[in-house]
């Protein structure tokens, strides 16, 4: 059975993890949703939680940003722990959620500014033109949210949650539903982060985002971590390849993003 | 945390101010049936109806007002409907905020567009031949009412905010609301009314709230009416204020 098969972690990685979380129990009314999950994610890598939908990604992300109550268990991020010091963990962290938390009214450099205001920091407008520019959403920055594309949206969203610099990002299926071309910006953003020393957490169905991104990777299923490790730990777990003699095709992806690449949109960076 | 509560409503107070400020049809909105409702009543029914007063307009104005606010209070319900669906509302909450200042800004959004509404109601009364006597205190102590009433029902407001799962439930608890002045003195003096229907009348909060009201615009002396309609207005705001924090609390826990 796979339950047997977690791969321990590098011994300095459990010493003073960015999140530790163990025996975390959830239930909605009679559904068990977490049936004891055990996680720890060293600081300034990627973790990327694998899981089908439904397999309780969310509510990890939901209880490690104090927005739900585990029924048992610890977690602890940036030192804190989620329940008893929560004013501390929303200090550390940010979180982008399944769908965009931007403000569709209001302009992308007013959310910026919103999100700078509230988190009590001085000089909100150099911030927001500052994030901008990295983002590539500075000749878009005083049209309404509403207007931008998914792409511009998940890139505004992941920049309002990068303001203040948490040291601990959560990103809960920061691709779904986005073109392709989008969903390299977004790797290429989550990526800039990580090599600033912020830990990134990750949920994703999408295994090739997984691989391209994550340090380590954990797979959730049935409401536990059925497996953990980096991505060479995980292949070999299954038995050493065979060579066979295959045609390479180029993907659909490979044919759609050749096609389309050379495009001079001024939404590319 | 508690110590950035009026920095953290102020700013977002300035969000929902903005969003007001490029959708000032939702005031329009709130302000249009309520001047239908009185240009119906006064040139088309108001003819025929034996108030004791000399202007209809002035009889009818307080119960007009008190229209204005329940159907502005619906866009409160609707604007926190729309945080809570959008995911800017748990974006909020994982934020190291004053948590019930988010509620707060809402409020007070409502607040100042009720206001507003307000004004435009009494201009379009003053057009049709609205007057009154009343002196700078007297619009004050009309004023304090509204302002009163406006935050009794915006509290009311937030519980189906927080609680619907569409839009249309969000802002349908209003029409009772809106209907409640029609069985009180706001139109008609209530001695008109067969038994029940008047015993009813004469004891739901509208028709002291508008009576008081009408002694304020007409100079009467106010009696007992205005304590009965602030012990109402103080008591629906104290209600709705615990259930609409205990809807939050169930809400972000």
């Amino acid at each position: 059975m796979l339950t047997g098969m977690s791969i321990p972690p590098p011994t300095d990685q459990v010493a003073h993890p960015a999140i530790h979380v163990h025996g975390l129990e959830k239930s909605f009314k009679n559904l068990k949703v977490l049936r004891g999950v055990d996680i720890d994610v060293a600081r300034g890598s990627i973790f990327a939680l694998l899981g089908s939908n439904g397999a309780g990604k969310t509510t990890v992300v939901k209880i490690l940003s104090t927005l739900l109550r585990a029924d048992t268990g610890t977690a602890r991020v940036n030192g804190f722990d989620v329940a008893t010091q929560a004013a501390d963990v929303r200090e550390s962290i940010s979180l982008t959620g399944q769908f965009a938390a931007v403000d569709e009214i209001l302009s992308g450099r007013e959310n910026l500014v919103l999100v700078a205001r509230l988190r009590h920091l001085r000089n909100p407008g150099t911030i927001a033109d500052d994030l901008l520019r990295r983002f590539s959403l500075t000749d878009a920055a005083s049209r309404r949210v509403a207007t931008y594309s998914g792409g511009m949206r998940r890139r505004l969203d992941i920049a309002m949650s990068l303001i203040g610099n948490p040291p601990v990002v959560f990103l809960d299926e920061p691709t779904t539903g986005l073109d392709p071309e989008a969903r390299i910006e977004v790797w290429q953003a989550v990526k800039e982060l990580a090599e600033g020393g912020t830990t990134v957490l990750l949920t994703t169905q999408y295994l090739d985002e997984a691989e391209q991104l994550a340090d380590r990777i954990a797979i959730l299923h049935e409401g536990r971590i059925i497996v953990n490790g980096t991505l060479h730990e995980l292949r070999q777990l299954l038995p050493p390849a065979e060579v066979e003699y295959v045609e390479k095709q180029p993907t659909l992806e490979d044919v759609f993003l050749t096609l389309v690449g050379a495009r001079t949109d001024k939404e590319q960076r | 945390m508690t110590k950035h509560f009026l920095g953290d409503t102020a700013v977002l107070l300035g969000r929902s101010l903005r969003h007001i400020s490029r959708s000032p049809d939702t005031i329009i909105t709130t302000a249009i049936m309520p001047i239908a409702f009185m240009l119906l009543f006064v040139y088309v029914f108001g003819g025929a109806i034996q108030t004791g007063s000399d202007s209809y307009v002035n009889y009818l104005l307080p119960g007009i007002l008190v229209i204005t606010i329940a159907s502005g209070i619906s866009y409160t319900a609707f604007r926190l409907f729309l945080d809570m669906q959008g995911g800017i509302f748990e974006r909020f909450q994982s934020m190291p905020i004053a948590r019930s200042s988010v509620l707060w800004a809402h409020v007070l959004t409502s607040l100042v567009a009720n206001l507003t509404s307000l004004v435009v109601v009494v201009l379009v009364a003053l057009l049709m031949g609205f007057r009154t006597g009343a002196g700078l205190l007297g619009w004050l102590a009309v004023a304090g009412i509204l302002v009163l009433f406006t935050l009794a029902l915006t509290w009311i407001a937030v519980v189906p905010g927080l609680t619907a799962k569409s839009v249309d439930g969000a802002s349908a608890f209003s029409y009772p609301l809106i209907f409640l002045p029609f069985i009180s003195s706001a139109f008609v003096p209530t001695e008109t009314m067969p038994g029940p229907v008047r015993a009813f009348a004469e004891h739901q909060p509208v028709t002291s709230i508008v009576n008081a009201l009408r002694d304020l615009f007409t100079q009467q002396p106010v009696d007992s009416d205005i304590w009965t309609a602030l012990a109402w207005c103080g008591g629906i705001l104290v209600v709705a204020y615990v259930f609409a924090d205990i809807t939050y609390r169930r809400r972000i826990s």
